[in-house]
Formats: structure tokens, sequence, C-alpha cells
């Protein structure tokens, strides 16, 4: 499904976003990431199009940043068979720079297998080098974790399954308080090209709007060769607000109890 | 069927010389407690300790025996009006107090109400408990009635996931002897239905051009997905009573098949909902020939004498509770979760009044912020929000900004946010959207200012 939205003067500063299966694998307020990247490709003057994909649906034509969210176990059997009949086209696409942030449940998937407490193996689609497997304990609380590229991410996890890093598969940040991906070291999610996999939801892009941009300007460049935002007062009045109160509330979350 | 209220208790009859020293231990222990200022917890603990089937004991002494009210939203409201509906029915009525949803909490408000034989001067016992306590309950009291409500995205840190709050809610449906009463637009609840062992199950429902007002879980970010087709199947089953119409001051309803409308002094289509809950479980109190048995001129009542019993029923605790304020009226909602916001914004003109949020992140409000994401703010953009307070009033803001609903002052500190929020426009309604700890701090605040009717929370 397509929503479509006519802006006058914006020919050739459209940016197709797609929310990969908002039916099933949208919990914890997961949509809050979708809001906040179309405003603000909106307030950098590009046109955002948003693809609700879920299974089944015809894929998107262009594609230029992917959000793919967390879901409850039966989430996660409905969309495994057609998260596989698009694996080639996704792993494809992430070997060509599309940005995209995956969180909990399809982070686990973008892996190379989840494997379940009673030992029965999901595979993945293996866009990162990990592995998932599920625990008894789950793994909650607010999470602040350090980043070379976003600086100071800050969240909240909730996952039972415990994800392990391989091979060339680059953690996105060092746990400074939380749990992260595992029990066993620091790491919190994954980067592989501009793919990002994380355990933060929560939603992780209103307080962490650099990470958004960093999605926005990969996009852009990817397709129109450089990120040129056309900000009008208005929109520049608004993007200072939401990081005036993004500031502020990532001062508070940081000083929250776990 | 088990007509023998006895057996809901599996410790009858062996702890004579424990039924007779319990009360005066618990009685002790809550004098003491109360010196201390200690919690309200404090005495149900030590009884529990000495003395693990009071509880049981004393209530399967009740003649008409125990209901229990469980779900994610609506649980205190349905509890008050079933209650008080059996009360203005001439029943005596035990209930555990607003925000005591706990085993503990029962044992705890039973203390003082038992005599010092262990014997507790009350028809019926009417439970408002948590899913994850209902569990332990139900494995220690068998209840003889059973109101569910709904399973909605609530504290997922606590229970994890909805289909497991459903399995904590199918051990309730499993003991429950004598009528379950569920609701039949939930398709999680309807399912319900297979897990009972009930004598009757019944059901309350919406008209179909009620239910838009309430977006499921299922049914929030899809437009038409195999769960919502789901769940046409069980709005075909036939419900004891449908809620038809909300008006300002009255609702419709159908009870049996004949139409009614009745004053209510509740408002806002959710908390009606609720009240058609309650409707169905007190005609299965009514018919049941237990109560023929004992109360013999309750089963005369007229589904207009239970209307009218039910229509002077005032709002609970926080549940639009109205407090005035030097002339200005101060509306307090309480908002615990993603349905419960929506369903409390859909149940209001925000025009015709002050909108002030206040977003606590303690234990029991819940810590993750994620669920104001899952609310959709925008029927406030045509009148903005003037106040934003609590701890998380930044990413209550937040969340308001990428809604483009207008925020006119963020203030944390709840007691500064809530006097400047009075003194704003005087004379027009003020609406406070609250968490639960939120909620008491402003209660408290507003009570140095004015007559704030306590509540015993
Ligand atoms: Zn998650």
């Amino acid at each position: 499904m397509t929503q479509q939205t006519a802006h006058e003067g914006r020919e050739g500063r459209r940016i197709d976003v797609v929310s990969l299966y908002p039916n099933d694998m949208n919990i914890y307020g997961d949509s809050g990431n979708v809001l906040t990247l179309t405003k603000r490709i909106e307030c950098y003057g590009y046109e955002p199009v948003l693809h609700s994909y879920n299974q089944g649906d015809p894929w998107p034509d262009n594609v230029d940043i992917i959000l793919g969210g967390g879901g409850q176990d039966s989430g996660q059997k409905k969309i495994q068979d057609d998260l596989h009949a698009r694996a080639d086209t996704l792993r494809d696409l992430a070997d060509r720079g599309t940005p995209m942030l995956v969180v909990c449940g399809l982070y686990q998937l973008f892996g190379k297998y989840f494997e379940t407490l009673d030992g029965y193996r999901i595979p993945g689609i293996g866009i990162f080098d990990a592995i998932t497997v599920g625990r008894k304990q789950r793994l909650i609380g607010n999470i602040v974790e350090d980043s070379s590229d976003f600086g100071a991410i800050i969240g909240y996890e909730n996952h039972s399954g415990q994800t392990f890093l391989r091979g060339g598969t680059q953690p996105l940040a060092e746990v400074s308080r939380g749990e992260g991906n595992n029990l066993d070291d620091s790491t919190e999610g994954a980067r592989m090209n501009n793919v990002i996999g994380t355990y933060l939801h929560g939603s992780l892009l209103p307080k962490n709007p650099d990470i958004a941009d960093f999605l926005i300007h990969r996009a852009t460049e990817l397709r129109y060769g450089a990120f040129e935002p056309v900000v009008t007062k208005e929109q520049g009045s608004e993007l200072a607000m939401l990081d005036r109160f993004s500031n502020s509330a990532r001062k508070v979350a940081r000083a929250r109890p776990r | 069927m088990s007509t023998d209220p006895a057996e809901t208790t599996s410790a009858a009859g062996s702890h004579s010389v424990r039924s007779l020293i319990t009360p005066a231990l618990g009685k002790a222990v809550r004098a003491v407690a109360r010196l201390h200022g200690g919690g309200s917890a404090l005495p149900g603990r030590i009884v529990e300790g000495f003395d693990p089937h009071f509880m049981a004991r004393t209530l399967g002494q009740l003649p008409l025996g125990v209901m229990m009210v469980s779900g994610t939203n609506g649980k205190t409201t349905t509890t008050r009006m079933i209650a008080k509906t059996l009360e203005n029915l001439g029943l005596k009525v035990f209930t555990n107090p607003t925000g005591s949803n706990f085993t503990r909490g029962v044992v705890s408000s039973l203390i003082p109400l038992v005599d010092t034989h262990g014997h507790l001067d009350a028809d019926i016992a009417v439970l408002e408990l948590d899913e994850a306590y209902a569990v332990h309950f139900v494995r220690e009291v068998k209840p003889r009635y059973a109101v569910l409500l709904n399973v909605m995205r609530d504290q997922l840190d606590r229970f994890g996931e909805i289909d497991t709050t459903a399995g904590l809610l199918a051990h309730v449906a499993a003991a429950t002897t004598g009528t379950l009463v569920l609701n039949r637009e939930d398709r999680r609840i309807a399912a319900l239905a297979e897990k009972s062992r009930a004598h009757t199950i019944q059901y309350f429902g919406l008209e179909a051009n009620l239910r838009s007002s309430f977006p499921s879980d299922d049914d929030l970010h899809s437009q038409k997905t195999d769960s919502a087709a789901h769940s046409e199947g069980y709005r075909n089953l036939p419900a004891d009573v449908t809620l038809s119409g909300v008006h300002d001051h009255s609702a419709d309803f159908i009870v049996g098949r004949q139409n009614y409308s009745t004053e209510v002094k509740v408002s806002g289509v959710y908390n009606l909902f609720n009240a058609a809950a309650a409707l169905s479980v007190v005609r299965a109190v009514i018919n049941d020939p237990l109560t023929q048995s004992t109360h013999p001129q309750l089963t005369a009542t007229t589904t207009e004498e239970l209307l009218k019993a039910l229509s002077t029923v005032t709002p609970a605790f926080g549940r639009g509770e109205n407090i005035d304020v030097n002339g200005t009226d101060v509306e307090l909602v309480l908002v615990k979760n993603p349905a419960g916001f929506r369903l409390a914004l859909a149940s209001f003109d925000a025009r015709t009044a002050d909108t002030m949020i206040a977003i606590n992140d303690e234990y029991a409000d819940g810590r993750d912020m994620s669920w104001l994401w899952d609310v959709d703010f925008s029927s406030l953009r045509a009148s903005g929000v003037a106040q934003v307070s609590g701890v998380r009033s930044w990413d209550m803001a937040l969340r308001l900004g990428y809604d483009d609903v207008a925020v006119g002052s963020v203030e944390p500190d709840l007691a500064a946010a809530l006097d400047a929020f009075v003194r704003l426009n005087p004379g027009v309604h003020k609406r406070i959207y609250c968490t639960y700890t939120a909620m008491l701090g402003i209660r408290k605040h507003l009570a140095e200012l004015t007559q704030v009717k306590d509540v015993g929370v």
C-alpha cells in the first residue's frame, strides 16, 4: 500500500521509505520510528513516500530507506516465509548501501539464525554475521550506549533473545548502562554497510535524531548524489523545537532507574 | 454445577485455632503498621505467612461466593460498578479498594472487616485482580463468577506479550465455576470460552456502529489483517448485554433482546462498555439458582430496576473524576497504556476543555516510554496541550511535537505545573490525563488547594 502526498516544486526530491511488516512486526512504539523519519525528511524539504510492506504485497519500485520493528513470537512466525522470499532483494539493497534500521525481532532475523529455547533454529537472512539464541531471562530496562558515529544512544531494551556478533559485523555501540546484545559482552546492535540493527525501541529515532538524520543523509546521497536540505523558516524552527525536546528527554532518560 | 460455596475453600474447618487467632493478629499488626506509617500490604504479608489459608477460608463463607474482574483496562471502573449496583440492589458486598488489585491487598483489606471469630459480614466478594495475581488467586479460591474485560498492551516489561497475558487469564476462565462473562469484541478474550469449565458462559458486546471507537491493539496499525478478520467470527456470538448508544448523560443497552435507555453518571464510551460487562454479570447473579435459595428477593429484580441501580454509580478514582478547584472544574483521567489512552482521547471532546498531560515512569507507571508512540494524539491538534508535566514530560512533549500538537508549557514538577494550569483561563473546564503515580501526586497537591475526597489509596 502506498500513501502518496503531492508536493509542488519537489520533483526529484522524493524519498521512498519502506516500513517492513507493520502489521505483524510493530510493537513497543516502532511506528514512532516511521513517524520521526518521515517528518524529518519533510522538514529537510524532501518528499517522504511511505510504503507499508506486509507479506504478499508487491515490492515497491524504488526503495531508499527500510525500517523494521519487533514482533511477538506469533508475528515473527507469520512473516518468516515472506522475508525469505525477499531475502535476495534485501541483501542486494544492503550491498548497494541502502540505509536500513531494523529493531528487535527483525534485527534478529537479519542475522544468520535464531535458536529458540527448545532448540529450534529459525533461519535469518544473513545480512549480519550474527546469531541469536533464546534465553529464559528477559533483558529489560533503560539503556545508554556509546557509538563512535552517533555519540550516546539512549533508549529502552526488552528482549529475551541474546545476539552474538561474528566475523566482520561490527556492533552499533558499546553499552555503558544496561545489557545490550547479550550477557557476555558489552556490545549492542550491529552495523553492516548502512544497515543498523538494534535492540533499542521505545522509540529509538525520536530521542536519537542523529540516527534518523544518518539514514536520510545516506538515502539522499545514494539517490541524488548529495544531501541538500531546503528548509523553510517554519521547518527550521520545528526541527529546532523537536531537537530541544529530544535533548531534554535524553537528559532525563539517562538518569532514570533501569 | 457446584452450588456449595464452601467448596471455594480448600481449607475450611481445618484451622479452627488459626481462624480465631489470625483476625486478632492481623488487627494488631495493622495497628502497629499504622503507628509506624507502614504500607497497607504489611498486615497482609504477615497474615499470609502465619495463616496461608486465611483468604480462602474467609471468602469461602460468603453465601454468594466470589466474583473476579480482570483484564488490562477498566478493572477498577467495572468492579466499582458491579459492587455499587449489587449494593443498590440490597446486597452486602466486600470489594478491594482501588489500587490493591493483588492477593495480598485482598488479605489486607479483609483483616479489618473480619470479626474475632473470623467471620466476614458480606453476601458476595467482588474483587479486581491484576492478570498475574489472578493466577495466584484462583489457585486458592475458585470464583463463582468472573468477568474478563480485554487484553491490551500494558506493562510489557512485566508480562512480555499480549498472548502471554491472555494465557494468564485462561487460568481464570478454567477456574470459574458458575458464570464466566467475556468480552465478545476482544478475540483473545472471546476465545477463552474454550478454556472454561464454567456452568454458563455469556458475552457482553458492542453494536457495530460503536466498534470504531474501540481500536484494539490488532487494529492499531493495520487495515485488514488476519487477526481483524478472525475477530469478525466472535462478533457474531449472541451477547447477553450490548452497548448500543452513547449520549451526553445517558446510554442505550440491549439486554436480552430488549432495548433500554438509562441515565448514567459515568461518561465516555469506554466506561459505558464496562457498564455492559457489569450489567451482564449482575444479571448472572440475579438468575443464579443459588441466589434463588439464599436471596429470593433479588431474583425478582426487573431489568428496569437493574438499570436504575446502575444509573447512580459515580466514576471510580481517576476515571473521569471531577474536582472543583476554586470554581474551576478539574477532571482527572488515568491513562496506563496505549489502548486506554486512545480510548480516553476518543471519549472526550478536547475543544471544550484545557488539556494537561502528566507522565511518570515509576514502576507502577511502567518504565518504558515506547507506549506513548502507540497513541495517536492528532485529536488534540486543534486545541493543543496547555501543560505537560511529570518525570517524563519531555518525552511527552517530543511525542506531541511529532504529531504536530502545540505544547504550551513543559514543567516536570507536578505541583508547579498544576498551579500554572488551574490559573489558566479561569472557569474553563480542565482535563488532566495522567499516569498512576502522576495522578497520586496531582491529587495530593489538589488536596492542598481544595477539598479532595479521600479514596483510601
Ligand atoms: Zn523490542
